[in-house]
């Protein structure tokens, strides 16, 4: 009630209001630049802290009923690649991933797919299509996705012969890149950066 | 052709908002009876219009018309018509129609209630409303439209995302929806204050009502969201400081500690500035939610998508920000001379701090929320914050806005007296005191539990002994019993009584919190036939693997007995949900509550079927219950709060 009637005329009380104004623009404008810069960056992708250091081991019951341990395979270079039959991305690069397999199968590399969250038919069904090859298996309860920290597919991941990975690919790969970057894990070189292909989230 | 109708209906609206922002500007200039008519009409003609549209949607969700593409990506022939009429705000398009729609009801409601009131005020609360209402409008014309066609026409939808068919999906999108609009309210009110430099109370006083109700809408949106993550998300929590869920509590923080503020200028006319601060950033936390959930800048399990519609959201809330914070800078000489405070020891300097509190919680918890993007920007590292933070700063602050919500409303106000303190306090403090040490006795060791339900127990204590006074006079005066002095008391007095309500309902909501965060149990085991489980005072016992088929996907269902402390106490049925248009499983926890804890089974994975084995994840949380019960309270409080019961009435209007 008391204040209504006053009159803001004078010129130091103008120039208080410009000074809030401007104290009011200095406080929202970094806020909203923040925001905006939000929009520059891709908020999911986050650099995996597996580069480097030893791969999880694990076993995997294969397709054609025998099992597979990564602890058996030290010594080899592996290429690891998680997929399921329901994810285009991962159908766009089945050709490539058989591709690169029959150039580098009679040297010291083993391939092996990780089926998740798929039916076994359905899994099976994409093998035959694509002709593949390399031992395949399933992610029964979804735990080597868990320790790879995969929350998308495909994803792929390089392990050098003593076990620690070299490189870890997001979303679809090429069969030049398989092959250039397994013949980089065999000699033990660990990649800068973690790839990104074409990314199709699907969690 | 529906949404031929839907979308012309749209633009209609739209033309209809833009008229209702023309109309008060010309109006100021003169002739201001002519033009509140206009804009009056505006209003309704958006009204009508937005119901159109929305009502046009239904129907092609009801008739599964594919030929709409939300249609066809939110519904199936096979989707029961419950969720075909909840497919309305099942993504993103619907759901701003949703809003735009609750909006404009809301808009519609105060014009024909304040038709012939507040006569100065009306005309910009009006182009306030239609300002929102325009930019809903024009995201739902252009960027973001629901009635989209797609051609050709698929012979079947995608579907609702799974997670969304459950029964909450009728109540907490509207619900919190409800709460956010309903923050306009006070907001345009405020907005039409300062622009006419009438900086009274009468705006406070006019939407006091409004306040109290989108704040409960608020609360309840919130709370069931909680339930909803509790019962179907299946992994036994009910809040995970998700950025989203950060969103939708965000504003109610503000809201919360304006509607206290408010009572504080309505008294003294003390802190103005500083209620339509309070009231601006409540209402763009709002915008600020959805801008988060639209535009995928932070990651979060809720994200609907990403596109053009977060960049044009950001701009609406730059240009809320800056119009209202900028026109109370300018406005801020209107806004000097008024009383200080008194004494520390006063109602108001609760009220003050409960504020300051309940602000700095805003504040930690935004930066906790947009912290990974800070990191990024300065430092180039995406660094995600959890729940570790978020409850390592916020408990100590909730905590203490607990001590003061047993101070506030007993404290007298300007200045209180060593009497009054000791004859209001003494005994309740007391009585908490020995409560805290019998605690300790029985068995709670850790110091946070043990304050925490110390405090708990000193705010019921406080509200007991100042009602029992309270009616102790009434019987002295008037020979009232409990019960009819209790009415008499809470007809006098409606605010102050229902106001204690709702806080015993935050109580027991608090309650239900820290306990389950303090207390719960967990553990994982594969179970074969008829083996089992361990835990707490249950033994769950395996009893086998059960397919079945459901409308919309199939089902897998693992049985388990339960027995606590040896007595059966039936079978609970966890089960995975397999949508053909999914792929990957959906869980589907069950719990059984009691008043002292809950049991709560996911079915974490299984082996053949024919094996009849199962993985399943077992928690015991306890106290839950009254975080529901809690939402119950002051939901009752609310009404005892905002209805009209006679006597209280006069105070305002």
């Amino acid at each position: 009630m008391e204040a209504q009637n006053t009159e803001p005329s004078t010129a130091t009380e103008n120039g208080g209001s410009i000074r809030r104004l401007i104290i009011t623009l200095l406080i929202i404008g970094p806020v909203l630049a923040l925001l905006a810069y939000g929009f520059t960056r891709d908020a999911r992708y986050i650099t995996s802290p597996l580069m480097a250091k030893p791969a999880v081991p694990f076993t995997i019951t294969l397709f054609d009923g025998k099992k597979l341990s990564l602890d058996d395979l030290k010594g080899k270079t592996v290429f690891l690649n998680f997929w399921a039959s329901w994810c285009p991305p991962c159908r766009a690069e089945a050709r490539d991933l058989e591709a690169a397999w029959q150039k580098v199968k009679d040297q010291n590399m083993v391939f092996i797919g990780v089926a998740l969250q798929d039916t076994d038919e359905a899994s099976r069904e994409f093998l035959k299509e694509f002709d593949v090859t390399y031992p395949n298996g399933k992610d029964e309860s979804g735990k080597i996705a868990v320790e790879y920290g995969t929350w998308g597919i495909p994803e792929s991941f390089f392990i050098d012969p003593q076990g620690r990975i070299t490189y870890k690919h997001v979303g679809g790969i090429r069969a030049s890149v398989v092959v250039a970057k397994i013949n980089e894990a065999a000699k033990g070189i660990v990649s800068a950066q973690e790839g990104k292909g074409d990314y199709q989230p699907v969690r | 052709m529906t949404a031929l109708i839907g979308h012309s209906a749209i633009v209609l609206a739209l033309l209809a908002a833009v008229v209702g922002i023309v109309a008060p500007i010309l109006g100021a200039r003169g002739q201001r009876e002519r033009y509140f008519e206009i804009t009056f009409v505006a209003i309704l003609g958006q009204f009508l219009f937005v119901t159109l549209a929305a009502l046009a949607l239904v129907y092609g969700l009801i008739a599964t018309d594919f030929s709409i593409r939300y249609v066809a990506f939110n519904t199936t022939r096979a989707t029961p018509i419950y969720y075909r009429i909840t497919g309305l705000w099942g993504a993103l398009e619907g759901s701003l129609l949703l809003w735009e729609w609750i909006l404009i009801i809301f808009s519609g409601l105060v014009a024909w209630i304040y038709r012939d009131r507040h006569k100065e005020l009306m005309p910009w609360v009006l182009l306030v409303f239609s300002i929102v209402s325009a930019f809903f409008l024009g995201v739902i014309a252009f960027a973001s439209n629901p009635f989209e066609t797609i051609s050709p026409v698929p012979p079947d939808g995608r579907g609702l995302n799974p997670l969304l068919e459950d029964a909450n999906m009728m109540t907490h999108p509207p619900l919190l929806y409800t709460g956010f609009v309903g923050l306009t309210v006070p907001f345009a009110f405020a907005i039409a204050a300062l622009i006419v430099g009438k900086l009274d109370e009468a705006w406070i006083v006019t939407t006091r009502r409004w306040t109290i109700t989108a704040w409960f809408f608020l609360t309840a949106g919130n709370l069931v969201g909680a339930w909803w993550s509790y019962h179907v998300l299946g992994w036994g929590g009910y809040w995970a400081w998700d950025p989203v869920e950060n969103a939708a509590f965000m504003p109610w923080l503000p809201a919360t500690a304006f509607l206290h503020s408010i009572q504080v200028q309505e008294r003294r006319h003390m802190l103005k500035v500083w209620n339509l601060s309070l009231i601006m950033l409540a209402f763009s936390l709002t915008i600020f939610g959805t801008f988060l959930t639209r535009s995928g800048v932070l990651s979060s399990i809720h994200a609907f998508s990403s596109g053009p519609v977060g960049m044009i959201f950001l701009f609406f809330l730059g240009f809320v920000l800056l119009g209202s914070f900028g026109l109370l800078a300018l406005r801020a000489d209107l806004l000097k001379g008024q009383p200080e405070l008194d004494s520390m020891v006063s109602r108001e300097s609760a009220f003050l701090l409960n504020n300051i509190v309940l602000v700095s919680a805003l504040f930690t918890i935004f930066l906790g929320t947009i912290f990974p993007l800070i990191s990024e920007a300065v430092a180039g590292v995406q660094v995600s914050v959890g729940a570790p933070y978020f409850n390592s700063v916020t408990v100590p602050l909730f905590l203490f806005m607990v001590f003061l919500m047993g101070i506030g409303p007993i404290i007298a106000w300007r200045r209180a007296s060593w009497d009054n303190l000791k004859r209001n306090f003494l005994w309740p403090a007391a009585a908490s005191l020995v409560f805290g040490v019998a605690l300790f006795f029985w068995k709670v060791r850790e110091f946070w539990p043990i304050l925490g339900f110390t405090l708990l127990a000193f705010v019921v204590a406080t509200i007991i002994y100042d009602t029992a006074l309270a009616l102790r006079a009434r019987k002295r005066i008037a020979g009232e019993g409990i019960v009819r002095g209790l009415i008499t008391l809470t007809r006098r007095n409606q605010r102050r009584y229902g106001g204690l309500v709702v806080h015993l309902g935050v109580v027991l909501i608090i309650l239900g919190i820290a306990a389950s965060m303090t207390y719960s149990l967990e553990r994982e085991a594969t179970l074969d036939l008829k083996q089992s489980l361990n835990i707490g005072e249950y033994r769950i016992q395996f009893e086998g693997l059960k397919p079945s088929r459901q409308p919309t996907h199939q089902r897998i269902e693992g049985s388990f007995r339960v027995f606590h402390r040896g007595e059966d106490e039936g079978v609970l049925s966890p089960a995975l949900k397999f949508f053909p248009t999914q792929q990957s499983p959906i869980g589907r926890a069950v719990h059984q509550s009691n008043y002292s804890e809950d049991i709560y089974l996911i079915l974490s994975g299984f082996s053949d079927l024919s094996s009849n084995r199962a993985t399943l994840k077992v928690l015991v949380r306890p106290l839950v219950v009254w975080m529901w019960i809690g939402g119950f309270v002051i939901f009752f409080g609310t009404l005892i709060c905002i209805c009209p019961m006679g006597k209280a009435r006069s105070q305002e209007d």
